[in-house]
């Protein structure tokens, strides 16, 4: 075995049992650096002859690139070594809980009504609003419900000494809406609405999204295709639903809108024509325009849809009851 | 209103089974609230007749009867009754019977003396609830006769509830013409003759009310024996549509109210003095009703009266003193017309809700009163003899109502319902409706018959025609409509805004009642003049809030007392803030109580604080509005710690506060942790100015920390604004990332570590022209707080 033969053994050797990146890097110094032993080699290429000088530099090149290679793959097998270790300090439980702050939620009745809103805004239903605190004239006398009217009884209205009086719908928003603006009118109003009454069906504050169109040409058939098509799309199924006659002073025909439920039809809202005084009331002509209006219970909506079984829960506010909307 | 389907299909007998009648009427907009059988199936129930009662020998509350039950032997009964007599008209089972689902009756030895069957009490048939003696009937009834073939058991009660324009529909006539209507068949209007007048008695009529009772019909009927009992068939009539009995005559008035819809009274003529008058009461009249409840009459009910005064508040209830008893031997009949406005409002005045006040309120056919007179007369005399004088009547022509003739325009049906009906289906709807009905000119003419008051304008009738047309038939459209596009809502926005970012921080939406506790009102604002409500539903939900921390701390109150140790909660609604000056303003407000996070297995439990409710105020308002039109200032809130105060101030409005509560409030509450609140008014939380792009610098920045120790008391807003002040505009940000009190700083005194970062848009800046700026920003801190460079 001559001298190249030997030092690149004794190279390979020191290269295959190398620790680190560290190590390896000062072995391919030792043998390939510019002063490194096969290097060096390459320099005594001189004291030989002409002829025997290309053999010998091909042995010697032959064995620094022998060293090269064996250095390379060392170097990749101690850099993915490397690496897993890293990985492997690395490995976590990844089954513990996050870290931070968390996400509370909002009240179901706010998700119904946001709900009930997004799906209106569609189809150019503005959002409006109106005073909680209302005068006789916007809640009933404006609506066709003038004093001692027997739908007053229906009411069970609050009243301040003065004789203002807490809302007892949303209805009173259309009037202040309709006498400030001019027709047409596509809007909802959804809000707190108040009557004097509790019980386990009742509570005396509750939620109602009023809605109108006044426009020409408005019939019976839209307003009947319209609330089909929100019930089944707010309810996410097909409803057996019907229109049944009923009776509200501020609109005519009027009706109830009933669903088919596990126990039988639940009555879910009133809707109807507005009535010609109504629209006169507000300086409307009604033989130019007719109007579409509904009110929705936002409670029974929510009962129904999350499956709640007791209308006073909503307002207990037991953190244990809203968490579950969250 | 509650009624029998049988005495229903005594009138109109359609071909369909209860359950297609019902949902007909809730169709037809008779909504059916409920229905139930009418009583328990029977059998073996004949009509008996006492003939002979003795005591049981061997037992003090028992009697041994013989009684005729129609056959040739008298049946030996042994009866506990204390009302049993010889003469007794009542219901026997006979052995073998079946009452009410028990097992068939068997003769039984009793003390030794077999009874061979059993007198019944109504409980025991199921025909009511008293349970006082055995069942007393009319002595009309035959003995013998099997008791269903009487009354018929298999019937339903059905409860129909009516909206308040229908009270046409408050009579079995009314229903009957519906469900005629619907079923395209006729129905039978009972037969009414006049009655044989055999007396001249008769009592004068003055209606010095005129307008409130354009139409008073009267008829005394003399010697007639209200002791007798009201025939089964006409007692459960009643029953069956939920009205006692009380006596032969009143039971026939309200069958008759029942039958036709006219409420009517009947006086014991003996205890009336001269003529009737109908008129509102003089100063100080009084009167006792039927009831026995007594009342001072108010200048606006309408009266029925007589020479010594009151006898009946006027459709809503007799007098006591003036009413038919079984003694009576002369009667006065009342059948009267009176205005609905002149009831309505009475029975609410009074608390007193009659069946007469509920239909005089609704309205009655102004033409039944002579129909339902003769009714009643004709029952009286079937039932209890007697002769009748003739019929008075007062009539004031211009107040009785007139149905105004309506004119239909043919275009106007499909312009209202969005469906063509073809000409014959409304003229032929018109006239099963009884409505006169003519066509001409694309028009039709109609004038509604006197039991439809509610038909005065074009679109009741165009109602009446969808109603029977059935809403279920008209097809469906989608809304066409004028597409106009809007202005969001800028409020609602915000609204919708502030609630996604509290939830994200982590606090729970709550509703809560608008009327609070006035007590914790008071608590949160002293000098508070609260709208206050006149009927509340209860003292602690009597006054409107001034603040939605009240139903903050009571919904945290709530649960604290459920085990909850974190808590936070925000609200968003109207407030209420003065009285006759009014002002409902949509605030939001929340609060904060327990730790920063929940309990986490990598970090500490730490309390939150005054700054973290003020991370979550700026989040809010810098998301909202411009920072630059904000202002925090020291807040004198009453509610708030005075120490951890803030006032919220924008564009020089005072628009809400947050800080600690009060500790003064948290100990009432019995609150053990502090809370944390805010409360801020939306209408200005939605003004943020357009977003106007500003160049980025291409050229580097320099930073430099300094840490300057001063004076503890010195806050840190002025700190910051008198570096802002010597640093010139090259400066682009101004951290604080420390503050240090303790080891190595001089005790009342604080370190503050604060970045400096410099940066210009037209070059980079030299070391030499930072060093100058920093020279300049420790001078002016030096000179105006004393601070030293650490």
């Amino acid at each position: 075995m001559n001298e190249i033969e030997k030092l690149q053994a004794q190279a390979l050797a020191e290269v295959e049992s190398s620790p680190d990146l560290n190590q390896l890097d000062q072995i391919r110094i030792n043998y390939l650096g510019k002063k490194g032993l096969l290097t060096q080699q390459l320099k005594q290429l001189g004291k030989l002859s002409a002829e025997e000088r290309p053999k010998a530099g091909q042995v010697i090149n032959l064995a620094k690139v022998a060293v090269q290679e064996a250095i390379e793959l060392r170097k990749n097998a101690l850099e993915e070594e490397r690496l897993n270790e890293q990985i492997n300090q690395g490995r976590l439980d990844i089954t513990l809980p996050g870290r931070g702050g968390k996400r509370a939620g909002l009240h179901p009745i706010t998700l119904t009504l946001q709900r009930i809103e997004s799906l209106f805004q569609q189809i150019g239903f503005e959002v409006v609003e109106g005073p909680e605190v209302e005068d006789d004239y916007h809640n009933f006398e404006a609506l066709n419900i003038p004093d001692h009217h027997p739908a007053r009884a229906m009411h069970d209205t609050f009243y301040f000494p003065d004789g203002r009086l807490l809302r007892t719908h949303t209805s009173s928003v259309q009037i202040r809406i309709m006498q400030n603006d001019k027709p047409p009118f596509r809007f909802i109003a959804p809000g707190r609405v108040y009557r004097c009454d509790s019980d386990m069906t009742h509570t005396p504050m509750f939620h109602q999204v009023e809605g109108l169109i006044i426009d020409e040409n408005v019939t019976f058939a839209e307003l009947k295709g319209l609330l089909i098509e929100f019930l089944e799309i707010f309810f996410e199924k097909e409803l057996e639903v019907r229109f049944r006659p009923s009776y509200f002073p501020f609109t005519e025909p009027s009706a109830e809108v009933d669903i088919m439920g596990e126990r039988g039809w639940l009555e879910i809202l009133g809707c109807g024509m507005v009535h010609p005084n109504v629209l006169n009331n507000v300086g409307i002509d009604p033989d130019k325009y007719t109007g579409l209006a509904f009110g929705i219970g936002v409670e029974r909506m929510a009962m129904l849809y999350y499956g709640v079984d007791d209308l006073r829960s909503f307002f207990d506010n037991d953190l244990r009851f809203l968490k579950q909307f969250h | 209103m509650k009624f029998s389907e049988n005495w229903l299909r005594e009138l109109v007998n359609p071909p369909v089974d209860s359950e297609k009648l019902m949902h007909q009427l809730t169709m037809a907009g008779l909504e059916v609230d409920g229905n139930e059988p009418a009583c328990a199936a029977f059998d073996g129930l004949v009509v008996a007749e006492v003939k002979s009662v003795e005591k049981h020998p061997d037992a003090d509350k028992l009697h041994i009867c013989q009684v005729d039950c129609g056959e040739k032997d008298l049946l030996t009964i042994v009866c506990g009754a204390s009302n049993v007599r010889e003469g007794l008209r009542t219901v026997l089972a006979k052995v073998g019977a079946t009452l009410a689902g028990k097992p068939k009756l068997e003769a039984v030895a009793l003390k030794g003396v077999t009874s061979y069957g059993m007198l019944c009490s109504v409980a025991e048939i199921g025909l009511g609830e008293a349970n006082e003696g055995i069942i007393e009937l009319s002595n009309t009834e035959i003995t013998g006769k099997p008791l269903n073939e009487i009354i018929n058991t298999d019937d339903n009660v059905i409860d129909v509830s009516l909206t308040p324009n229908r009270g046409d529909c408050l009579s079995l006539l009314g229903v009957a013409r519906e469900v005629a209507v619907f079923n395209n068949i006729e129905f039978t209007e009972p037969k009414i003759e006049p009655v044989k007048v055999s007396s001249k008695a008769e009592r004068k009529i003055k209606l010095t009310a005129k307008a409130e009772c354009p139409h008073y019909v009267g008829r005394v009927i003399e010697n007639i024996d209200a002791n007798v009992n009201t025939p089964l068939w006409l007692s459960e009539k009643l029953r069956r549509s939920g009205i006692r009995s009380i006596n032969v005559i009143v039971d026939i008035t309200n069958f008759v109210m029942l039958e036709l819809g006219q409420p009517m009274h009947a006086f014991d003529n003996d205890l009336l003095k001269g003529d009737i008058d109908v008129r509102f009461p003089g100063k100080n009249e009084q009167i006792k009703l039927l009831d026995e409840s007594e009342h001072q009459l108010k200048s606006n009910t309408l009266l029925i009266s007589d020479e010594s005064g009151p006898l009946a508040m006027a459709g809503v209830m007799g007098g006591f003193e003036s009413a038919v008893t079984t003694e009576s031997k002369n009667i006065f009949l009342e059948s009267a017309f009176f205005a609905p406005e002149a009831i309505i409002g009475q029975s609410r005045q009074y608390g007193l809700h009659t069946e007469s006040s509920h239909r005089f309120e609704r309205g009655v056919d102004s033409q039944l009163q002579q129909k339902a007179i003769e009714r009643a007369s004709e029952l009286i005399f079937q039932l209890c003899g007697g002769q009748a004088g003739p019929v008075v009547e007062m009539t004031s022509q211009e107040g009785i109502p007139e149905n105004p003739q309506v004119i239909l325009r043919k275009n106007q049906i499909n312009r209202v319902l969005g469906v063509e009906l073809e000409e014959q289906f409304v003229t032929e709807t018109f006239s099963k409706l009884e409505m006169q009905c003519k066509f001409k000119d694309n028009q039709w003419f109609i004038v509604a018959p006197s039991h439809r008051f509610d038909i005065n304008i074009e679109v009741d009738l165009i109602e009446e025609l969808a109603r029977i047309y059935s809403y279920d038939a008209i097809q469906v459209a989608s809304p066409a409509n004028h597409l106009k596009m809007k202005s969001p809502n800028s409020a609602h926005l915000a609204v919708k805004q502030i609630r996604e970012i509290l939830i994200n921080r982590d606090y729970q939406e709550v509703i809560t009642y608008s009327f609070v506790e006035p007590e914790f009102n008071k608590l949160l604002n002293s000098n508070n003049n609260a709208l206050v409500l006149a009927n509340p539903i209860a003292p602690e939900l009597s006054e409107m809030r001034s603040s939605l921390i009240v139903g903050l701390l009571n919904s945290l109150q709530y649960n604290i007392k459920r085990q909850q140790e974190r808590i936070r909660l925000f609200e968003t609604g109207l407030v209420f803030k003065g009285n006759e000056d009014l002002k409902q303003d949509y605030h939001v407000a929340a609060v904060m109580y327990g730790n920063i996070y929940e309990k986490q297995w990598d970090m500490a439990n730490v309390s939150s604080g005054f700054y973290d409710l003020k991370k979550d105020v700026e989040v809010i308002l810098f998301s909202l509005i411009d920072k630059a039109s904000i202002e925090f200032k020291q807040s004198d809130s009453e509610i708030l710690h005075p120490g951890q105060a803030v006032d919220v101030i924008i564009d020089g409005n005072e628009i809400g506060c947050f800080g600690q509560l009060h500790p003064k409030i948290a100990a009432k509450l019995d609150l053990k942790n502090d809370v944390y609140l805010f409360d801020l008014e939306v209408k200005y939380l939605s003004k943020k100015d357009v977003i106007k792009f500003k160049p980025i610098s291409r050229f580097p920045s320099v930073k430099r920390d300094i840490a300057v120790v001063l004076d503890e008391n010195i806050p840190l807003a002025d700190v910051l604004s008198c570096v802002r002040n010597d640093a010139t505009e090259a400066l682009s940000n101004l951290e604080l990332f420390d503050v240090y009190q303790g080891e190595g700083i001089e005790k009342e005194k604080k370190s503050l570590a604060l970045g400096l970062t410099f940066q210009v848009t037209s070059s980079t800046l030299t070391d030499e022209e930072v060093e100058t700026i920093m020279g300049n920003v420790l001078d002016g801190l030096h000179n105006k707080f004393g601070a030293t460079l650490r």
